[in-house]
């Protein structure tokens, strides 16, 4: 189920500004690799673009190739769709939809495109998405209440489980635990560390504790300027970046002595 | 005077405070007042019509008699408008909201409020003048082929000055306002919930199920309602465009009648009791828009716990 990303020179641009310049990077299947970087580097434009997010902003598009196991998601007559539905995400801020029940909101994305699923079916999928998202003690006796009455870290879980009950190949995470409390965010951790069993993990992390505890490898991006646009300057093991990274901005910014 | 240093320097901040929630108080209670003295008046003047001898009401049985068919014929015509309008402004206000070019949007916006902008009048004048004549040969295959059907019972009018008629531009004077509110609320569904459902692959018309319609359905219900006012206090183009006439299940058949083309028809004659009798029909208006809103606000209260507020 899990595939590789092989990213191969790409630019993303808004309308005439270049966010983002010459990516290369290649990501394993059942990894997780983190973004690091001072803010408006590019990290969440860049994440965008691997399941083709950024086309909802509009003026954004790209230059470059993104391949998903060899399949350039960016091919001619590639439906985003499809896409996103291979590709899932979890953002910063959790979303659940308000309107829907914690069962509807993990069932969501599996009821799309027609799809029909039996009752017993639908709920076998409710429970193991969300113990796969390490909530389901903790809501299997109210999964018909609204989403939206749960705690953020709950929520933030319950929008993880809601990405997985697709059954993706690949999960981009921006930020996933800015807006939690150190417990659920240690919660979402541990849970990233499970999800690597099965998924390809991408996350976007301003925390270096948390990319240091999560990731197996580690992308450094930087900016050289307003109005510039943002690179990749390293890509390397989690534990090489962090303990003896070969460029000078990365071990800048990883021990804080950063601008 | 004061020990407690906290306790005066709060005070003088407070001006504004205060100065506000006078104005506020104020302003909810100057509606209120208007509105009471609105019933009350409608009461005293309607009363006469009530404890009147039954035979000196217009149609001289008694005001009830008189006034169902009224109320009949205006929940008709209201509910033609909407049946129509509702759908129509849906569809239009989420192709400016979502589908349309952000050129294209914006100049069709533009057009829809001017639209809402129109004098009833000029609506009447079009109904009788275009839509009616344009409207009868329609009504005559109707009656020809689907005549066993009471809705569309034979004979048809001729002139097409008919309640379905009236109800179509009853729509179209509906749709403006709609299409311009449910615009509105569209354009300001959290992109949150919008990015959610296309982040699970979503299609367009898929994340608008998701995202879009759960959270402005209060909204448009609003919208509606606000639509709805303004199909059943209609008096102009209903007045101008329905020949009217006892009610009747047919709706291409002439006949029916609204009680505010009533009221607005008789209105310039009545004296004395039959004043009274408009102003009591009046009354009953009031009352449906009433029941009508409050019946809504209940049908969208319902999911209070789903409804996102929490
Ligand atoms: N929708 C948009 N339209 C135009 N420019 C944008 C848009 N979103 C981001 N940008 C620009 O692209 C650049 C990269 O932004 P991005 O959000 O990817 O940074 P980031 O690394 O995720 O920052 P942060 O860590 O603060 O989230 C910034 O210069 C930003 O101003
Ligand atoms: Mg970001």
């Amino acid at each position: 189920m899990s595939k590789r990303i092989d990213v191969k020179d790409l630019n993303v641009y808004y309308g005439k500004f270049l966010a983002v310049e010459g990516v290369n990077i290649n990501i394993d299947a059942r990894s997780v690799t983190a973004f690091i970087g001072p803010s408006g580097c590019g990290k969440s434009t860049f994440l965008r673009t691997l399941n083709r997010m950024h086309e909802v902003l509009p003026g954004a598009r790209v230059e470059g190739e993104v391949l998903l196991d060899g399949d350039n998601l960016y091919a001619q007559g590639v439906d985003p769709v499809t896409v996103r539905s291979q590709i899932g995400m979890v953002f910063q801020r959790p979303n659940p939809f308000p309107t829907m029940s914690i069962r509807d909101n993990v069932l969501a994305g599996v009821k799309l495109n027609n799809r029909r699923i039996s009752k017993s079916d639908a709920d076998a999928l409710v429970e193991k998405s969300l113990q796969g998202a390490n909530l389901w003690n903790e809501v299997k006796d109210r999964l018909n209440k609204p989403g939206s009455g749960l705690s953020g870290g709950q929520q933030q879980r319950l929008c993880i489980a809601r990405a997985i009950a697709v059954q993706p190949d690949v999960i981009l995470m921006d930020e996933p635990c800015s807006a939690l409390d150190p417990i659920s965010t240690l919660a979402v951790e541990d849970l990233i560390n499970e999800l690597k069993e099965n998924y390809t993990v991408v996350i976007v992390t301003h925390n270096m504790q948390q990319a240091a505890r999560v990731s197996d490898k580690t992308a450094f991006f930087n900016i050289a300027g307003a109005g510039k646009p943002g690179k990749l300057i390293e890509y390397a093991d989690t534990q090489t970046i962090f303990s003896n990274p070969s460029v000078k901005a990365t071990e800048d910014y990883v021990s804080g002595r950063f601008g | 005077m004061s020990s407690n240093s906290l306790t005066s320097a709060g005070a003088s901040g407070r001006t504004g405070d205060k100065v506000f929630s006078g104005f506020a108080l104020g302003a909810g209670a100057l509606i209120l007042l208007v509105l009471f003295s609105v019933a009350t008046f409608l009461v005293v003047q309607a009363a006469p019509t009530f404890v009147a001898n039954p035979s000196e009401v217009a149609g001289g049985e008694g005001f009830w008699k008189y006034i169902l068919p009224l109320v009949l014929g205006t929940v008709i015509a209201a509910a033609i408008a909407l049946l129509i309008a509702t759908p129509v402004s849906v569809g239009v206000a989420l192709f400016i909201s979502h589908f349309a070019p952000r050129r294209l949007a914006q100049g069709f916006g533009y057009i829809i409020d001017l639209l809402a902008a129109i004098p009833s009048v000029v609506y009447g004048a079009w109904g009788v003048a275009f839509l009616a004549p344009a409207m009868a040969p329609g009504y005559q295959w109707l009656a020809d082929n689907a005549g066993w059907f009471p809705l569309f019972a034979g004979p048809a009018s001729a002139t097409g000055k008919t309640i379905l008629t009236a109800g179509i531009v009853l729509a179209v004077m509906v749709i403006p306002i709609v299409t311009s509110l449910s615009r509105e609320i569209f354009l300001q569904t959290p992109k949150l919930h919008e990015e959610a459902a296309l982040a699970l692959g979503a299609t367009r018309w898929e994340m608008i199920r998701m995202a879009v319609f759960p959270f402005g359905r209060p909204g448009v219900v609003s919208a509606i309602m606000l639509g709805l006012g303004r199909a059943l206090g209609e008096t102009m183009a209903v007045a101008l465009v329905l020949s009217s006439g006892p009610l009747i299940a047919s709706l291409i058949r002439s006949g029916n009648q609204t009680i505010a083309a009533e009221i607005a028809l008789n209105f310039p004659e009545a004296t004395g009791l039959s004043l009274s009798t408009l102003i009591a029909a009046g009354l009953v208006l009031f009352v449906i828009t009433l029941a009508v809103n409050m019946l809504a606000r209940w049908i969208v209260g319902r999911h209070k716990e789903f409804s996102g507020a929490n």
